[in-house]
């Protein structure tokens, strides 16, 4: 008996909607063993994960706290995947729009300066993660440079500026010599929706990133162009479209986007510039675009799941000193095998009597 | 000049290789169909059949390529399960593939010492090499690049190396698709000779008059199942095409008032270094089509066609805008959507992937190359509509067959998926049609179909350039054709002193005066 993967003869619709639901079983499973092998109750292991949050309203805030800039961030990078564009520096990209961003904040604090702040550096951000993406993006065009890795790389160089500067220049006076910039004003912060909550503002961005990027993807030229240029490169040529054009106005788009997280971030929950500012906001994202099907709405929703992770791996740290780590480990088994589940939308799997063992080399 | 009355084979001879109910499916569909089949030696038995009529599959069958779902095969009456190449190449069952497994940056003799089992040296290898070339009259030199070859003698190097396995049963996949007539010519005395040492040649193919002069037997193919198996000397081409296609074949016809006027499309001494190192360099081309006439370009494949296109398309920029004229613009440096704009459309001969995204539905195929002159862009938003009517336009224009209103184009037939393609571009009305083997792996019928509308589009006073390997359908619908050698265009000929024979010396490399006939008239390859 043999197993072999066999070419569909067209995609399976059933088993795209059903790849990510079986890649969550699957991660469950998974996790399930590991807490048992940790020595914890997997049942109540999962239900401190994945239930207590949704039942207590101060977490369902969180969860959306945290979806925010999940959502925003995968949405840029599904531009980039579906154009086959492999944007993997989104970290750095949210880091620098978060520090071009605070710049303004840090020099207008304590000035008296009137509500144009907020505005301001929300621009400021976007530009400068747009900005922070193009090196990427310049040097694939130019040179050839494969993206995956100078984006990567770039991540640390954006940690280490920021570092730079909350240690250096940008630190708080009075903030006991911790690496911190001051607090920022009420108007270089982003408002809350609910009083005394922390829910924000930039929830509500999010939402209308993803209705935008629902339009643009399915009724403009332009979403046509992203996704031909990703799926057939040759017949996007021989339609017009530039593939170079197409690099950069995607790295751009998905750089504004994490820049403009990375600033909603700091402006919003967080309140200053300082090192952590993300869990890892910029990797994870490249889990929720794949688990949400590089689809806005899919990524809407996955970016509300993996939100969940987080609020449920902090919980379980608490209660059942369950080491946050495995949040990451999590996030990582789930990207496996909703990578691994894909391929089942082009193939079937099947089982096949062999009368023998094929010979070596085909033709 | 071939003509050869053959030793017909001993009736008492028993078959080499007998397949029997030979069956294979994909999923549902049967790809072969309880095929029978019996290949005796000292015989070219011709398999002759339509794109997808399972010729392929049974002969992959046949070398152990692919399992049969059902039926067995018999050599020398004996059972017997090809598990894979290698059992059968054991068993003395040679193959020529129509595409070759060459690997460019090899020499000769190092490929072929990569396709053969044996375990001799490779200098003793090399000797043999030279001797069975010698030998059979296949000149190669074994220390060459394979990348330095024309594409008939990387075909000798495969049949060479088939021979050197001593084969009982060779098996011929389309040989003549790449070669010019007298390349062919030249093929044609090797299998004789191969015929009449006692081999069993199977002979794959669809061109009637070549199986006709070459061949013993013939068993045709339709949709998966055997119709006849018959001598095809004693058929018309035209029956044996009506067992092929299963019905009549419409002729195409010229419009009448076809009147040559101004030059539509001009190339004035193009000249462009490839992307590709293996690529073809343009060498100072130019041409004028006019508009009312469908000029075809003729010549064995990889002799620069691919980069013409690339160069009439767009999707490589010429040197100076005057290399390339549309309508009287100087286009040579324009974008592929500014030359549509211009008046231009164009028809790449890779139908998936080039000329269409294989997972898109047709609609969204539609708005590929519809996008810069159609109305289906309004302010950046796409016309869902616009685009649906415009697969509705191209279905009923140019019947295309399809499961539902909007597939996607992957799950079209070859000729299905092709109609579609030339209708999308047609039915814009184009100025000026630059077209890539138009009819390459499409059933009769489309072919019929596209040729008119070729011709009808010519009617209408548009140019169309038609880029062919195929010497028929160029006779059948060019007003003037040339050739292509080596990134050289030559002059067009008119029609009336296109000669197959002329032709086919122009794609071999002779200059326009060599190829004007000077001593002798053309003999048997005459069209």
């Amino acid at each position: 008996m043999q197993l072999v993967l066999e070419k569909r003869a067209e995609r399976s619709a059933k088993i795209a909607i059903a790849s990510p639901l079986i890649a969550i079983a699957l991660t469950l499973v998974t996790m399930s063993i590991l807490f048992a092998i940790l020595g914890k109750n997997p049942i109540a292991a999962l239900d401190v994960y994945f239930l207590q949050p949704l039942t207590d309203p101060y977490s369902l805030q969180e969860i959306a706290v945290k979806a925010t800039p999940l959502v925003m961030i995968a949405i840029g990078l599904s531009l980039c995947y579906i154009a086959n564009v492999w944007n993997i520096g989104a970290e750095g990209q949210f880091i620098m729009g978060a520090v071009c961003g605070s710049w303004l904040a840090v020099v207008t604090n304590g000035t008296g300066a009137g509500y144009w702040v907020l505005p301001a550096m929300l621009v400021l951000g976007t530009l400068g993660g747009a900005l922070y993406a193009m090196i990427p993006a310049l040097c694939k065009v130019r040179f050839g440079a494969n993206e995956i890795l100078t984006s990567l790389m770039l991540v640390y160089v954006a940690d280490l500026i920021m570092d730079y500067l909350v240690r250096g220049p940008w630190r708080d006076p009075k903030g006991l010599n911790f690496p911190t910039t001051a607090s920022f004003d009420p108007v270089a912060t982003v408002p809350t929706l609910v009083e005394g909550g922390r829910l924000h503002a930039g929830s509500i961005v999010a939402l209308i990133v993803v209705m935008l990027a629902t339009v643009m993807l399915g009724r403009t030229i332009k979403g046509f162009e992203i996704r031909v240029v990703g799926a057939a490169p040759r017949a996007a040529r021989f339609a017009g479209f530039s593939s170079d054009r197409l690099v950069l106005f995607t790295f751009a788009v998905s750089g504004a986007l994490a820049g403009l997280a990375g600033i909603i971030e700091v402006a919003g929950p967080v309140g200053v510039l300082q090192p952590g500012i993300s869990p890892g906001y910029g990797f994870t994202a490249i889990i929720v675009a794949f688990l949400g099907r590089l689809n806005p709405v899919g990524i809407l929703i996955a970016g509300l799941f993996l939100a969940l992770t987080f609020i449920g791996g902090e919980g379980a740290q608490i209660t059942m000193k369950i080491p946050l780590d495995l949040t990451k480990v999590f996030q990582g088994v789930l990207l496996f095998y909703v990578l691994a589940c894909d391929s089942l939308i082009l193939y079937r799997i099947r089982l096949i009597a062999t009368h023998r063992k094929p010979a070596h080399g085909a033709v | 000049m071939l003509n050869p009355i053959s030793p017909s084979r001993n009736p008492a001879e028993a078959p080499l290789l007998q397949a029997i109910g030979m069956t294979k499916l994909y999923g549902t569909f049967a790809a072969n169909d309880s095929i029978d089949l019996d290949l005796y030696p000292r015989e070219i038995h011709a398999l002759l059949g339509e794109n997808g009529a399972g010729k392929s599959t049974l002969v992959k069958t046949m070398y152990g390529l692919i399992q049969p779902t059902a039926g067995e095969l018999r050599w020398m009456g004996e059972k017997i399960v090809l598990a894979g190449p290698s059992e059968a190449r054991a068993r003395g069952i040679a193959m020529v593939f129509q595409h070759f497994s060459l690997f460019d940056n090899l020499t000769v003799a190092e490929n072929v010492a990569l396709g053969l089992d044996g375990k001799e040296t490779f200098a003793a290898m090399s000797a043999r090499l030279a001797q069975v070339s010698q030998d059979y009259g296949l000149p190669l030199d074994p220390n060459r690049d394979v990348w330095r070859l024309s594409v008939g003698e990387r075909q000798r190097i495969e049949i060479v190396r088939a021979l050197m396995q001593n084969p009982k049963l060779l098996i011929l996949d389309e040989p003549t698709a790449v070669l010019t007539p007298q390349e062919a010519d030249q093929l044609f005395v090797v299998l004789n000779r191969l015929r009449n040492e006692g081999r069993a040649l199977l002979y794959i193919s669809h061109k009637l008059d070549e199986v006709k002069r070459l061949c013993d037997t013939a068993t045709i193919l339709r949709g998966g199942k055997k119709v006849a198996t018959c001598n095809p000397r004693q058929e018309t081409a035209a029956s044996l095409a009506r067992m092929m296609v299963g019905a009549e074949i419409g002729e195409v016809k010229a419009t009448t008032a076809r009147a040559t006027t101004v030059p539509r499309l001009v190339i004035k001494n193009l000249s462009l270094t490839p992307d590709d190192p293996h690529g073809v360099y343009l060498q100072d081309i130019s041409l004028e089509v006019m508009g009312g006439e469908i000029l075809g370009i003729a010549g064995v494949a990889g002799n620069g066609q691919d980069e013409l296109f690339a160069a009439l398309s767009g999707e490589r920029a010429s040197p100076a805008e005057s290399n390339v004229v549309i309508d009287g613009e100087a286009a040579g440096l324009m974008s592929v959507t500014a030359r549509r704009k211009l008046g231009a459309a164009f028809v790449p001969e890779e139908r998936l992937g080039h000329g269409t995204a294989p997972r898109m539905k047709l609609s969204e195929n539609a708005l590929l190359t519809g996008h810069a002159a159609s109305h289906m862009v309004n302010r950046g938003f796409i016309d869902r509509a616009a685009m649906l009517s415009m697969v509705d336009r191209a279905t009923t224009t140019f019947d295309v067959r399809k499961s539902k209103r909007d597939p996607e184009a992957a799950s079209l037939s070859g000729g299905n998926l092709q109609k579609f393609i030339v209708g999308r571009e047609i039915l814009r009305e184009p100025g000026v049609l630059v077209v890539s083997q138009p009819t390459w792996g499409v059933d009769a019928g489309a072919a019929a179909v596209i040729r008119q509308a070729l011709l009808d589009l010519s009617g209408r006073g548009m140019a169309v350039l038609v880029i062919s390997q195929d010497l028929d359908e160029l006779a059948e619908i060019a007003d003037r054709i040339a050739v292509m050698f080596h990134g050289h265009l030559s002059e067009p000929l008119p029609r009336a002193a296109a000669t197959r024979e002329k032709l086919g010396l122009l794609m071999g490399g002779a200059s326009a005066a060599q190829a004007t006939p000077h001593k002798e008239p053309s003999h048997a390859v005459g069209a």
